[in-house]
Order: C-alpha cells, then structure tokens, then sequence
C-alpha cells in the first residue's frame, strides 16, 4: 500500500527538531559541566578539567555501589527474561486463560506508581524475614522489569511462524524439545534483547531501591546520598556521564539485536535457511 | 500450542504425562511471581490500610481510622488535590506535545522513522534520577539557565522564581515522561487506514476536516493509553517535588514515602496508597469510557 500523499510539513518538522533539543538537552549538561572547571554547574564555562572524573577513582563507596548494582541488574534481569519467556510463550502458544490472565498481571506493575511497588516488597521482605537487601531489591526490580520482558518476548513469540513448530510436532517432537530447539533459538535476538533491557530498568532504577536497600546502595542511590553535598555535584556530574553513557550504549545494543532478530523472518520465503532441527 | 488432531490421538500416553509437566513447568513461574509479588503484595498494602500502628508489621486491630484521617484532614485533601493537579498537568502537557510528534512519525518521517522513533525513545532508557538532577542543575538559582540568561544579557539577575515552585515540577516531570507518551499515539497513528485518508481526500475533504473526523478519533485509544502511562508513575512521584519542588511542592508519593520513613507510620501510608490506587482505578474506568465516546467516531 502506498502512503497517504502527505504534503511536505515544514513547520512540523522544525517542532520534531524543536522537541528532541527538549529532550537531549537538558540531559546534555550533565557532561558538559563534568568537565568545567567550577563547582558551581552555570555559564560561562570557566575551563576544562579532568578533576572529576578523577575523583571518581579510588572511591570505594562507589565501587562497591556498582557492584551491588552489576549484581541486583543481572539477577533481577535473568528472572524478569526468565518469566517474560515462559509467560509470554504460554500466552501466545497455549491461548488459555490462565494463561492470559498471568500475562495481564505480569503488565500490571504498569498501572502501579514505583512508591506503591516499593512500601508493598517492603513490607513483604519484611513479613518474608529478609528484610532490606539486595535480595529484596532483586525482587523489586524483577517486578519493575517484568512488563517490559512481557511485552518483548510475546511480541515475537506471535511474530513467530507458527508453522515452524507445527512441522516439529507432526515429525514428532515433544512440545518440550520444540520449545527447547525450535522456538528458544528462534527467539534468542529477543530474549537478549529482554534480558538488557531489562537490566537497564534495574541499573537505573532508584524510586523502588530507596524502599528496599539495606545497607548495600545501588548506584543510583549513591548518586542520591551524593546529591546531599554541594561540593560532590561535579563529581556526580561525572559519574552520571558514565551512567548515561552505558545507559544510551546498551539500549542502542539491544535495539540492534531485537531488529536484527525480526529482520531475519522477513527474508523472503524461497531464501534457503538452516532450520535449528539436527 | 496447536497440534493437529490426528498428531494428538496418536501421542502415546507418556507423551501426556510429559506435555502436562511441561503446561506446569512454563506456567509455574509466572504464576508464583504474580500471585505472590502482584496479588499478594498488594494484598499485604491493602490489609495494612485498615489496621491501628502499634509498631508491629502488620499493626495491632482493625480501624477505619486511617481512611477518615486521610479524608477529612485538610492537609492530606489538599496534597492529594495537589497531586491530581501536577499529574494532570503533566499528563496534557505531555500528550498534547507529544502528538505531532508521534504524527510525523506515522505520516511524514519517511525512511528516517526508525532512526527518529529510537532517538524520541532513547531517552526513556537513561537514568530518571538524573534527568530530574539535570532539571535541579538548569533551574536553581546559580544554575545554568540563569547563568545563561544573564551571560546573554536577558536578565541582570538571577530569577528566583525557577526552583522551588509547582511549575518547575511540571516542567521536569513532562521532561522525565515526554518519551513514554510518543510510542502508544505512534502505534495508534500507524493503525489509521491511509485508504481511509485517501477516499476523505478525493472527496474533498479538507485536511482539518481529515484529521478532526478521521484520524484523531481513530488514534484515540493510543492518546488514552499514552495519558495512562505517564498520568500512573507522575501522580506517585516523590523525587521530583524532593528535588525541584520545594515545601509548596509536596505530593502524595512523598507522604507515602514519609509515612514509611520519617513519620514512621505503616497502616496510614497503606492506606494512602489504596487511595492513590483507587485514584488511578478511577482515571483507567473514565480513560475507558472516554475511548469507548470518542474512538468509535468515525
């Protein structure tokens, strides 16, 4: 089908122009003043200087903040893929209403403000004797991602050829040895995909962490205790740098795998292709 | 999955057995993580709404108090108030910003759309926390926008009146959100029939009658689910009025947040949060009404 013929909108696309500097720069003078020369963040710059960054170094507080974060991200993204994967397969290929009701519940955090996620795991790592930990801050993530993993693994789960598995099965493959060699591979740009994303949402996640840290910060919440001190802004200022710059580097990464996974069914039919079945 | 019938009749009996444990071992996991981190939990925030706080997890009798308090005491009306007022704001700004942008999207961006649409996105990826401390940097008072006025020679000296106000929640907040609301009115554009468009035009239609009597009906459902996403997460918000709000700024999620901190008073954040809950029920029952009134206009 043909596009509608749309006249050229010049005006509107100075807005779009207009709209995305609204976006990016605000979030742009975060590395602009890491590098000034000046404790107070304002114009004109006074001059460049690597002294922030530097600070960074040989902080352990903040390593050990990073690394509570490595660890609470690939946790809570493993479990959310995890789920996502199987609640996303059984939505799309069992169609029960279990199953449905199951996905629609794993989307529902949506509809939850992040303060309501967080009171309610606090109160129940509290009731379950964990208490504030990173266990619990798993937990909280695994929540704040799940709709996300959801989302992306029955999107391509039902972008998926059903024929594929079909054939398996009249050849006599069990619905498990399907799942495991057919649709799992098949499905493997998306679960990546899943899987940083989701990992993503927990590294920069802070208003559900607040609830549910103990005495091990994520990141984020270093950055909130640092924000306390005036003198530490440029040091944040760095930090953030860093923070924003693996935030933009690993959803541009899963971008590109998840395109690239449903590109492959777009080849054209006739084009040879190795189905994963030895 | 589908097997066909015959495939079915022919498996052998081990190989039910073995499709039941599989049924149970791909379902077991979603469903132990809703009932107990979904249901449960909320359960749990419910059930304390309606106790006393003698100090114990799950406070000491039943009451009612907790509601009335937060019903009738004037403080708590006029930050809940408050909160629809910011969410609200926000929410409209946002949406109607983001609109023409999803449009072009849908209508003018071309072979560029995939690059543009991740661009708009790409922000919603990065850190919440420090776009709000970004915002706190460009409006405080030697911060970089009055810094930058008065080096343009705008202003001779610095404005007041940025930080610390309801406005500069406003702002940082549709700033924070702007990229939730641009995906689901960008899906509901890509849905608008261009055959639809086309009949309008060799009708004569004029492009404001196009748009007003086909193309914003039918997009309708997207603007609502867009107003949804970042109505939700705003109206709990409690770092933005933290950081950029100042005293006149408080919104509900911060009581919620003192309640369980400071304050120290568990069953009357719960209750709180039924409220906020309740809120937002009642903002999804009109989101609906509102796409079943105006979506099926076409």
């Amino acid at each position: 089908m043909n596009p509608a013929p749309t006249s050229k909108a010049p005006w509107l696309t100075v807005y779009v122009v207009a709209y995305v500097l609204f976006l990016y720069l605000p979030i742009a003078i975060i590395p602009l003043f890491s590098f000034n020369n000046s404790i107070q963040a304002a114009f004109p710059l006074s001059g460049f200087t690597l002294e922030w960054y530097r600070s960074l170094f040989g902080n352990d507080n903040l390593h050990r903040a990073f690394q509570t974060s490595l660890i609470v991200g690939v946790s809570a993204a493993f479990l959310a893929t995890s789920i996502g994967v199987t609640v996303g397969y059984m939505e799309v290929a069992g169609g029960t209403r279990t199953a449905r009701v199951i996905s629609a519940l794993c989307r529902l955090p949506i509809l939850i403000p992040g303060v309501i996620v967080g009171i309610a795991l606090l109160v129940l790592v509290n009731l379950a004797g964990l208490g504030p930990s990173r266990m619990a801050i798993v937990l909280g993530h695994t929540l704040v991602a799940l709709p996300t993993a959801v989302v992306i693994m029955r999107g391509r789960f039902s972008s998926l050829p059903r024929s594929y598995s079909e054939v398996a099965m009249d050849l006599g493959a069990h619905e498990w040895t399907t799942f495991r060699r057919i649709v799992l591979p098949l499905a493997a740009p998306a679960i990546t995909s899943s899987f940083m994303l989701s990992f993503l949402t927990s590294f920069d996640e802070f208003i559900v962490a607040f609830f549910l840290s103990g005495a091990e910060p994520t990141l984020p919440l270093y950055v909130w205790g640092q924000l306390r001190f005036p003198k530490a802004l440029p040091s944040v200022m760095a930090l953030g740098t860093f923070i924003l710059l693996a935030s933009i580097v690993i959803a541009t990464v899963a971008e590109i795998i998840r395109r690239r996974g449903v590109a492959s069914d777009e080849l054209p039919v006739t084009t040879p292709r190795p189905l994963p079945i030895s | 999955m589908s097997v066909s019938a015959e495939s079915v009749l022919a498996l052998p009996a081990a190989s039910e057995r073995q499709r039941r444990l599989f049924g149970f071992g791909m379902t077991a996991p979603g469903a132990l993580a809703t009932s107990v981190l979904v249901l449960f939990a909320l359960g749990v925030v419910l059930f304390l709404g309606f106790r006393t706080n003698d100090g114990s997890l799950l406070g000491g009798a039943f009451t009612l108090d907790n509601f009335k308090a937060a019903l009738t005491d004037p403080l708590y009306a006029t930050v809940i108030l408050r909160s629809l007022a910011i969410a609200g704001l926000v929410t409209l700004a946002t949406v109607v910003t983001a609109y023409p942008v999803a449009y072009y999207l849908a209508f003018h961006a071309g072979k560029h759309r995939a690059l543009l649409l991740f661009i708009v996105t790409l922000p919603f990826w990065t850190s919440y926390l420090l776009r709000v401390f970004a915002w706190k940097v460009v409006l405080a008072f030697n911060g970089v926008l009055n810094s930058a006025l008065m080096t343009a020679g705008i202003t001779s000296e610095p404005i007041l009146a940025f930080l610390n106000t309801p406005a500069a929640v406003v702002i940082t907040l549709a700033h924070a959100y702007a990229a939730f609301a641009i995906l689901p009115i960008y899906v509901a554009l890509e849905n608008v029939p261009r055959s639809l468009i086309e009949a309008a035009e060799d009708l004569g239609a004029r492009p404001t009658a196009i748009f007003r009597k086909i193309i914003l009906p039918i997009s309708m459902p997207g603007v609502m689910a867009a107003a949804l996403v970042v109505f939700v997460p705003t109206v709990g918000d409690y770092v933005t009025p933290a950081l950029v709000g100042g005293p006149n700024s408080t919104m509900i999620g911060s009581m919620i947040q003192a309640q369980f901190g400071k304050a120290n008073d568990w069953p009357f954040g719960a209750a709180l949060a039924v409220i906020v809950m309740l809120v937002i029920l009642a903002v999804v029952i009109v989101a609906r009404l509102a796409d079943k009134r105006f979506g099926s206009r076409t």
